[in-house]
């Protein structure tokens, strides 16, 4: 957008930059996890380590280590830093890698449960702000819900001064929610509170299907795999606000359906952007943790990660005769979210089909109407114009699955 | 004073200006980005802020060395455009920049 009167300078806000139509920098946008640890312990968390877990934190990377790798960044054109964990202001020295990201131009995404947001800290975000706005998810409306979930006392009362701290100083963040058995009964608390805060611009987003732990620890799996909502159930609330639900599908179903053949990655990931662990480990997604797709930054650099390393793993194949018969020829794909990173955290390979994924798929095609029932997005021939007649039905025309 | 409403700050030809220690201004595949570190730069808390070709060949020139005077001077020499044309743009650039708080003058 041109300024009114000026025609010199150009203001660019993150979804309208006008930049890079032709030739994109080699590197967009990097995830961090500055630690696996976390201070909360909470009953889904794919990723969470004691807080105090001595060992995990000894292998961490150095403050030196992560200012080395978010120089290169910036040097690779980065824009927008994601730092997350665990949690990631659990790092003593949170403070001095968040003032070195932004002094490097960087912008940086936040990700935190806000219990560790201190005055000092609200205060620099306020004042060297971070220039997109923090994603403090929150467990629960009441202590009993959250602290059922996070399962560590005091982090609600936490949380919330953490909250309070940002929104006293004014400092923009977003809320998001997970749906759990304990905060079930809060979500009409959750999004009347959540409208309140001056810079939701939206309903606040919901974690509803968990994913396994990414360090395929299988104690924390059986309690993830026990607490997972069930697709038809957590496709029914995902549709609660059907209108606008189904607005959003249609366009989503008429870009991204159809079957994927045998490619393994239909999706972004590990193009122009990436993920490095709290060891120094490069992924092309913050799940993909196989071995075969992970790069080593401490013996190479981010550029070869990026320019060489990841288009190798995205020109992998699949091979699994399960996903060959079924994946590779569902229509369904665009809906479904079977990858290589949850392929491994299920299973620990790239390309078997986890059955999760392809019920709660399948459950949401039959509600948008796009299977019949028992149908498999597999065996459909006329895909492509069940969609094109799904995604041309006029909004007074649009299906009310629950008569409501 | 908040950028974007206030009055426009009096820019002399005779003054050095350079870059604020409030802004980074990146080099990203050709394109100049200013991406402000303080709050108070921008009306929005995601803004950033390039310049065009011809804000770009000022911004480059104003490195808290020469005044601006020789600044219009250089860009006289360089352009083909009328000296008055290219004073309007110059002084018109810096002034804004100036208001956003993306260049300081040099005391």
């Amino acid at each position: 957008m041109v300024e009114q009167g000026n025609p010199y300078i150009v203001r660019l806000s993150s979804q309208e930059s006008p930049l890079w139509e032709t030739t994109r920098p080699v590197l967009m946008e990097l995830d961090i996890e500055l630690t696996e640890r976390c201070n909360n312990n909470c009953i889904h968390c794919c990723i969470n380590l004691p807080a105090d877990d001595s060992i995990a934190k000894k292998r961490e990377l150095s403050t030196a280590a992560i200012k080395d790798i978010l120089k290169e960044a910036a040097s690779l054109g980065c824009l927008t830093v994601r730092f997350t964990g665990g949690e990631p202001i659990l790092r003593d020295d949170f403070e001095e890698l968040y003032l070195f990201a932004r002094k490097c131009g960087l912008k940086i995404l936040l990700y935190t449960n806000a219990t560790l947001i201190t005055p000092s800290l609200a205060e620099l975000l306020s004042r060297i702000p971070p220039l997109e706005k923090i994603e403090v998810t929150v467990y629960g409306m009441k202590k009993i819900s959250y602290e059922a979930i996070t399962r560590t006392p005091g982090s609600f009362e936490a949380a919330w001064r953490g909250v309070n701290l940002l929104l006293e100083k004014k400092v923009p963040f977003v809320v998001k929610g997970v749906l759990l058995p304990p905060n079930k009964g809060e979500v009409e608390a959750f999004e009347n509170w959540a409208s309140t805060i001056l810079w939701m611009d939206d309903q606040p987003s919901y974690s509803v299907f968990f994913d396994l732990h990414s360090r395929r620890d299988e104690k924390k799996n059986k309690t993830i795999r026990k607490i997972r909502t069930a697709p038809e159930e957590g496709v029914k609330f995902l549709a609660r606000r059907n209108m606008q639900h189904m607005k959003e599908m249609k366009r989503f179903c008429s870009r991204f359906i159809g079957p994927p053949g045998n490619n393994l990655f239909s999706c972004g990931a590990g193009m122009n952007g990436g993920c490095i662990d709290a060891y120094g480990v490069f992924q092309l997604c913050i799940s993909l943790r196989h071995p075969q797709t992970v790069y080593d930054l401490n013996r190479g650099s981010l550029l070869e990660a990026i320019s060489r390393f990841s288009p190798e793993v995205r020109a992998m194949k699949a091979d699994h005769p399960d996903y060959l018969s079924r994946c590779a020829q569902c229509f369904l794909k665009g809906l479904c979210e079977q990858c290589p990173g949850k392929s491994w955290t299920e299973h620990g390979t790239l390309d078997t089909p986890v059955e999760y994924l392809c019920e709660i798929a399948h459950a949401e095609a039959r509600q948008l109407g796009l299977l019949e029932e028992k149908e498999m997005g597999w065996e459909v021939k006329d895909w492509r114009e069940r969609i094109r007649n799904f995604s041309e039905e006029t909004e007074n025309g649009c299906r009310n699955v629950y008569g409501s | 004073m908040d950028a974007g409403t206030s009055t426009a700050a009096k820019v002399c030809l005779d003054s050095l200006y350079m870059p604020s220690e409030d802004i980074v201004a990146r080099n990203i595949e050709g394109e100049l980005i200013i991406v402000p570190l303080v709050s108070g730069i921008g009306d929005m808390e995601d803004e950033l802020y390039t310049l065009n070709e011809t804000g770009k060949a000022i911004w480059d020139r104003l490195d808290g060395k020469k005044k601006l005077k020789d600044v219009l001077a250089e860009l006289s020499a360089e352009f083909e455009a009328p000296a008055g044309e290219i004073e309007i743009d110059l002084i018109g650039l810096v002034e804004e920049l100036v208001r956003r708080k993306i260049l300081v003058a040099v005391i």
